[in-house]
C-alpha cells in the first residue's frame, strides 16, 4: 500500500477527513519550506502538494502567483523540489508529497526523466492542473510505470459523462475545484457545491478532496462535510505573505483547520 | 512526406498540427472550449451565418481590401514585382477585425453578453471593442502594464469604445502575461463570457477558428493577384508574431506547391542577444497558453521575455500551425530585426506613401535582404497586415529628431 492510500484507508477506518496543504516550493525559501512541510507533518496534514514554480501559472490567483514570481527570483530549479523530497524522507517525514507544476517545466526536462526523479525522491503523486486526462498519454503512461498516482480535477463546469471519466482516471484523490475561477482564499462556500460532490461520489471508489478558495475554519468544517477532506493553498501562502516571510503564522492557521476538519489535530 | 497530403486537413480533432497544438487548460475551461468548438463546427457550415459575416465584412470592414502593385517599391529594387495586400485599409487599421467581427457574431449566437481579450500592440483589443459596440456586448481588455504605456493611443481608443482596459502588472508586463490574466477572467466567468483570442493560439479550437477567420485574407489574394497576372504568385511574405495574419495569408495556398511562402518573425535588437522575439528561430518546442508550440524558454522550462519594438510581435510562442508548417518546411521563418523594422516603415512611407505598422514593417525590411535573390520574372506579395499609425510615436522616438538624421 503507498502513503497515499494509506491516507485514505486509514481516515476511511477511523471515520475522518482528509487534510491537504499546498505551498510553493522555494517560498520564502527553501529552508522554510522544509520547516513548513516538517511542521504539516506534526500538526496532522494528511497529504502535501508542493507547487513547483512556473513563469506563467495560468490557473493560479495572484497570491500563489506571488509566491511563484518569488520563489522564480529566488532561483528554484527542478532539482531543488527533488532534493526537498529527499530531505523530508531522510527526515522520516512520511507525509504523502503531491508534485504539483505546470506542464512546461516537465516536458522541458523532459518527461520521463521528470517522473522517474519525482519518484526515486520520495514523492507519490503528480498534479497537472493544465493536463487533461486526454492529453499526453506518454505521461500517463509513464506516471503508471514508475507507481507515481496522478491526481486530476473535476471542475463545476464538467459534464456528468466527463466527470465519470475523470473520477475513474484519477488516483489517490479526486480534486474537486469549489468555485468556477482560479485558485484564491475567497469568503462564501458556493450553495450548488452539495450537488456536485454528491453526484462525483456516487461514482467514485477514491476520496474527493475540494480545494481552490478555502480559506477559513467554519468554511474548511462545512466543505468537508459533503466531500472527504479539504485543500488549502492560497490561504497559506498568504498568511506568509504578510507575515513578511515568517512561517509561524502559517502553522498557527494550518493547526486551527486541521482541528475544523479533523476534530483533532496531529500532536502524536 | 507525409506531412504535405495533410496541409489543408489539419487540424485532428484534438487539436493537433501534427505533434503542436492540443488543449493544455484547467479542467474548468474544458466545458467552453468543447462547446465552442461545436458551435464552431455548426456555424461555418450554415448559410446564414456565413452571409451575414460576410455583409458584416464588406459594408462595415471594408472587404475585400485591395491588392495594389507597389511600382515605386518594385523600382527601387529591381527584381520580383511586389504587390501588397492592403489589410491596413480595413476598419481600425488592422487584419484583426476580420476575425473580431466573426468571433462577436459567434458570442452573439453563443448567448454571450461579455467578451474578454488580450491585446499586446492595441490593435486586436480596438477591433474587439469595435465587434462589441456593434453586437452590444460587454468589453474587456487586458493589457501588458508596458504596453498600455507603449500604445496610449489604442488604450484611449479603447476607452471611448466603452471597453473597459485592464492594465495587467505581472510577469513581463506585456502580451504574454495579459493572456494569462484574460485567461483566468475567462475561467472565473466562463458562462457569460467568450474569450476573444486575436491570434492563431491558445487551446483547440482558437488556432483553427482564428486561421479559417482570418483566411478570408488569402482567398482574396488569391482570386485577385491571380485576375493580375494570371497565374499564382512565387512568394507570399508575411510577419509572424503569434501568426494570425501570416496564417490567414498563406493557408488558402498551403496546398499549392509553387507558392513559396516566407514568414518574418520579429528578432528585437538581434537573435544572438536575449533581446528578441524569435519562437521559432530561436525557440524550443513548450507549452504556454493552452498549446504546445515554439516558445522562448530557458533550460528549466521557464517562459523567457519576448522583446521587439513591435508590441505586437513581442510574443515568446507563435500559433501552433506555424511550427508545424516550419517542421514540414512547408514555410520557411527569417526575422527581421528593430532596424529592419524601422527601414521598412521609412521605405515605404517614402517611396510609395503608405505608412505600415510595425508589425509587417519586418516584412518589409525582411525584402532588403531577400529582393536581390528574386528574378524580375517572380511575383512577390506581402500582406500588408496593418497601418502605422498606432506607432509614430515608437517611431519618432527611435529616430529621434529626423531632419537632424537627415531623413531624405
Amino acid at each position: 500500500m503507498n502513503r497515499l492510500q494509506k491516507v485514505s484507508a486509514d481516515a476511511a477506518s477511523a471515520g475522518r477527513k482528509i487534510f491537504c496543504a499546498f505551498t510553493t516550493v522555494g517560498y520564502p525559501d527553501l529552508v522554510k519550506t522544509e520547516k513548513l512541510v516538517l511542521g504539516f507533518a506534526r500538526d496532522g496534514v494528511d497529504i502535501v502538494e508542493l507547487g513547483f514554480p512556473f513563469s506563467d501559472p495560468l490557473a493560479d490567483e495572484p497570491t500563489i502567483q506571488y509566491s511563484s514570481e518569488q520563489a522564480l527570483a529566488g532561483g528554484v530549479r527542478l532539482k531543488d523540489a527533488f532534493d526537498l523530497a529527499r530531505k523530508l524522507r531522510k527526515k522520516r517525514c512520511e507525509v504523502p508529497l503531491v508534485f504539483f507544476t505546470y506542464f512546461n517545466p516537465i516536458f522541458r526536462y523532459g518527461t520521463k526523466k521528470f517522473l522517474s526523479q519525482a519518484r526515486s525522491s520520495g514523492f507519490d503523486a503528480v498534479l497537472v492542473p493544465d493536463l487533461p486526462p486526454e492529453q499526453e498519454g506518454d505521461f500517463r503512461r509513464e506516471a503508471k510505470a514508475q507507481g507515481l498516482a496522478q491526481i486530476f480535477l473535476i471542475a463545476p463546469t464538467t459534464s456528468p459523462a466527463r466527470m465519470r471519466m475523470i473520477a475513474r482516471e484519477s488516483e489517490g484523490f479526486i480534486y474537486y475545484v469549489s468555485l468556477r475561477g482560479v485558485t484564491g482564499a475567497r469568503q462564501a462556500v458556493p450553495s450548488d457545491i452539495r450537488r456536485h460532490l454528491a453526484e462525483i461520489k456516487k461514482t467514485a471508489d477514491k476520496p474527493v478532496l475540494v480545494g481552490f478558495g478555502v480559506s477559513k475554519p467554519d468554511q474548511a468544517r462545512e466543505l468537508s462535510r459533503w466531500s472527504d477532506g479539504v485543500i488549502v493553498g492560497s490561504a497559506i501562502i498568504d498568511r506568509i505573505r504578510k507575515a513578511d516571510g515568517r512561517i509561524e503564522p502559517a502553522s498557527e492557521f494550518i493547526r486551527e483547520m486541521v482541528l475544523a476538519v479533523k476534530g483533532e489535530t496531529g500532536g502524536r | 512526406m507525409k506531412l504535405k497530403k495533410s496541409f489543408k486537413t489539419q487540424p485532428d480533432s484534438k487539436g493537433y498540427f501534427g505533434d503542436y497544438g492540443g488543449r493544455y487548460v484547467p479542467e474548468t475551461l474544458i466545458k467552453a472550449l468543447d462547446e465552442l468548438t461545436l458551435a464552431y463546427e455548426t456555424i461555418r457550415r450554415d448559410p446564414g451565418f456565413k452571409k451575414e459575416l460576410q455583409s458584416y465584412l464588406r459594408d462595415y470592414a471594408g472587404r475585400p481590401t485591395a491588392l495594389y502593385e507597389a511600382r515605386n517599391l518594385t523600382s527601387l529594387f529591381n527584381r520580383a514585382r511586389i504587390f501588397l495586400k492592403r489589410e491596413d485599409l480595413c476598419h481600425t487599421g488592422a487584419h484583426k477585425i476580420n476575425s473580431t467581427l466573426a468571433q462577436g457574431l459567434l458570442a452573439r449566437r453563443l448567448g454571450k453578453k461579455r467578451m474578454v481579450a488580450e491585446t499586446g500592440a492595441g490593435q486586436h483589443g480596438v477591433a474587439t471593442a469595435t465587434a462589441a459596440r456593434v453586437f452590444g456586448l460587454q468589453c474587456v481588455v487586458y493589457m501588458g502594464a508596458l504596453d498600455v504605456e507603449r500604445q496610449a493611443l489604442n488604450v484611449y481608443k479603447m476607452k471611448l469604445l466603452g471597453a473597459e482596459v485592464v492594465p495587467v502588472h505581472s510577469g513581463s508586463k506585456t502580451l504574454k502575461d495579459a493572456t494569462n490574466e484574460a485567461i483566468r477572467d475567462w475561467v472565473t466567468n466562463v458562462e457569460t463570457t467568450h474569450y476573444l483570442i486575436g491570434s492563431v493560439v491558445g487551446p483547440h479550437p482558437y488556432p483553427k477558428m482564428v486561421r479559417d477567420f482570418q483566411s478570408v485574407i488569402g482567398r482574396e489574394t488569391r482570386s485577385q493577384i491571380q485576375a493580375r497576372i494570371g497565374r499564382l504568385p512565387d512568394y507570399l511574405i508575411a510577419c509572424v508574431g503569434g501568426g494570425s495574419n501570416a496564417m490567414g495569408f498563406f493557408h488558402p495556398f498551403a496546398a499549392d506547391r509553387s507558392v513559396k511562402m516566407i514568414g518574418v518573425e520579429a528578432s528585437g535588437e538581434g537573435v544572438n542577444t536575449r533581446h528578441h522575439a524569435a519562437s521559432m528561430t530561436k525557440g524550443t518546442p513548450g507549452i504556454l497558453h493552452g498549446m504546445k508550440s515554439y516558445l522562448l524558454q530557458n533550460a528549466d522550462g521557464q517562459v523567457q521575455l519576448a522583446h521587439s519594438i513591435s508590441a505586437g510581435l513581442d510574443y515568446p510562442s507563435v500559433g501552433p500551425e506555424h511550427s508545424y508548417f516550419k517542421d514540414a518546411g512547408r514555410v520557411v521563418y527569417h526575422t527581421a530585426d528593430d532596424k529592419d523594422a524601422l527601414w521598412g516603415f521609412q521605405t515605404l512611407t517614402q517611396v510609395e506613401g503608405i505608412m505600415p505598422a510595425l508589425e509587417p514593417a519586418h516584412a518589409l525590411g525582411f525584402l532588403k535582404h531577400f529582393m536581390p535573390k528574386t528574378r524580375k520574372t517572380e511575383n512577390v506579395v506581402l500582406c500588408l497586415s496593418g497601418r502605422g499609425d498606432k506607432d509614430i510615436h515608437t517611431v519618432q522616438t527611435v529616430l529621434g529628431d529626423a531632419k537632424k538624421e537627415g531623413c531624405r
